[in-house]
């Protein structure tokens, strides 16, 4: 105990802990934005990606590319610095929900496709002559069979979004890494500050992976 | 309403398919030459011909399934497909499409069943969705249509969990829920275990003998023997031969035929040796 007490400053907890609570708080909130904005982006980027028109679908592939190919920080420091430049101010927050939306939006995409590419053309054909509408097709034929094989890799994408979300310190979103920067230049410490983020962030993830194996038990025939 | 819809129509009934001058590429490959084929109320017309022949795709040029090149396609009397303008035909819209189509069920190789549904939801899903009926009377519907083909005991399986032969039943309850005019078999038996061809045979013949106008594209010669009104022998995208069955297999001396038949012949002697 003599060890522990020596080594770790307790109190800084007490004092410190609504910080870093708070940080993990908005990398929550942040992070669930930016998935439903990547879930939304992702799923209409692989319908498109589809369509009968070439520049449309050209359009889609170089979405996902840029997306996959450059670092998210270029895309925030384009967002956050470059945004202002034409006129497009926008708060920190809102900048990290967009940028980690579009950005996370772009493998959205690629899992999403390769699901819809599993479903066999003869189950389109058969749902086609019945006169099932295109919107139907996918509603009722397609995302329910392709459930089963985009969760665990959509689990997978969202754990990897909350791990580089804590970039967002770097453009002074107040979430938990930079809160827990802060926490380290106030009190000189640094054992405890990072000991704490660690945790909070496996929390975090762990607290996804779960909700990610009861879906898959759910959708599983 | 066009002439050559009206021409057909005196003597006998308005042909449920009608084919005109049908013409389909794939690339520089002319799948289809010059098609020209009325399919009568009632009447089973049996495709058969070499891999590559082109039957499979005038199957799927009579669903759509497949953009026809040139020629018409009607069903019922109604053009498939198309609108016919001063400046030639012009591409029909979606709904269109499904309207003249809707008289068209279709079966295909590989079942093509709905695996996230069951043998009933596969049955009910267009009924439902496309026809407007409400669970209930969707739910009636395709439990009727699913015990005529003797799978009323398999209502609510997967079809993971169900024989291939099954499967395909199903399939013929799915097509037949919806009350087509016509029935399209695209070799039906073709991906079928050999001893799970004979119950999908049967299903087939039941609905012939009782009045279903049917398109078959088969393998199966005794079936085309047994029950086609009409047999048509398909060569290189071309109807080579048309006719009873017996003037197909016994009275025909058209080469190109009859090569066909030996090949068939000799394959089925050597399976029926052992």
């Amino acid at each position: 105990m003599d060890i522990l007490t020596n080594l770790v400053n307790w109190e800084l907890y007490l004092e410190y802990g609504p910080l870093l609570l708070s940080g993990l708080a908005t990398t929550a909130y942040i992070c669930a934005l930016a998935t439903v904005i990547g879930i939304g982006v992702g799923l209409a980027v692989a319908l498109l990606s589809a369509s009968p028109v070439p520049p449309v679908r050209w359009l889609c592939r170089g979405y996902i590319e840029i997306m996959r190919g450059t670092p998210i920080l270029i895309l925030l420091f384009i967002l956050y610095y470059g945004g202002p430049e034409i006129g497009l101010r926008l708060p920190a927050e809102t900048v990290g929900v967009l940028g980690l939306g579009i950005y996370v939006g772009g493998y959205f995409a690629e899992i999403f496709r390769s699901g819809f590419q599993s479903i066999p053309v003869g189950q389109i054909e058969a749902a086609r002559i019945m006169g099932l509408s295109s919107g139907q097709i996918i509603t009722r034929i397609k995302i329910p069979q392709m459930l089963v094989l985009i969760v665990p890799p959509s689990i997978n994408q969202v754990i990897i979004l909350i791990k580089e979300s804590a970039l967002l310190s770097i453009i002074t979103v107040a979430e938990l890494t930079k809160n827990t920067t802060q926490m380290v230049n106030e009190t000189y410490a640094v054992v405890e500050p990072y000991i704490a983020v660690a945790l909070l962030y496996w929390i975090l993830i762990e607290g996804v992976a779960h909700i990610g194996r009861k879906i898959e038990q759910r959708i599983k025939v | 309403m066009t002439d050559s819809t009206a021409e057909s129509r005196p003597d006998s009934a308005q042909p449920v398919v009608s084919i005109r001058g049908l013409h389909k590429r794939f690339g520089p490959v002319e799948v289809l030459r010059d098609i020209d084929l009325d399919v009568k109320p009632e009447e089973v017309v049996c495709v058969i011909g070499a891999s590559g022949s082109g039957k499979s795709t005038l199957l799927r040029c009579v669903s759509f399934l497949e953009i026809y090149d040139e020629g018409r396609v009607y069903i019922d009397g109604e053009l498939l497909g198309y609108r016919e303008t001063e400046k030639g035909l012009v591409r029909a819209g979606d709904k269109e499409i499904d309207r003249v189509r809707g008289a068209v069920g279709m079966v295909f190789q590989h079942f093509n069943l709905w695996p996230n549904k069951t043998a009933l939801g596969n049955t009910t899903l267009a009924l439902r969705l496309v026809r407007g009926l409400s669970r209930e009377e969707a739910d009636k519907r395709g439990q009727r249509a699913l015990e005529k083909v003797g799978l009323g005991d398999k209502l609510h399986s997967y079809p993971a969990y169900l024989s291939g032969g099954q499967q395909q039943r199903v399939a013929i309850a799915r097509a037949l829920a919806m009350e087509p005019e016509i029935m399209l078999f695209d070799e039906p038996t073709s991906a079928l275990d050999p001893e799970l061809v004979g119950e999908v045979l049967d299903a087939m013949k039941e609905l012939a003998s009782e009045g279903m106008t049917m398109m078959v594209v088969t393998h199966e010669m005794g079936f085309a023997a047994e029950m086609a009104d009409r047999v048509i022998f398909m060569d290189q995208g071309e109807i080579v031969e048309q006719g009873p069955p017996r003037s197909i297999f016994v009275e025909s001396n058209n080469s190109r035929l009859q090569g066909f038949l030996e090949t068939w012949k000799q394959r089925n002697a050597l399976f029926s040796d052992h």
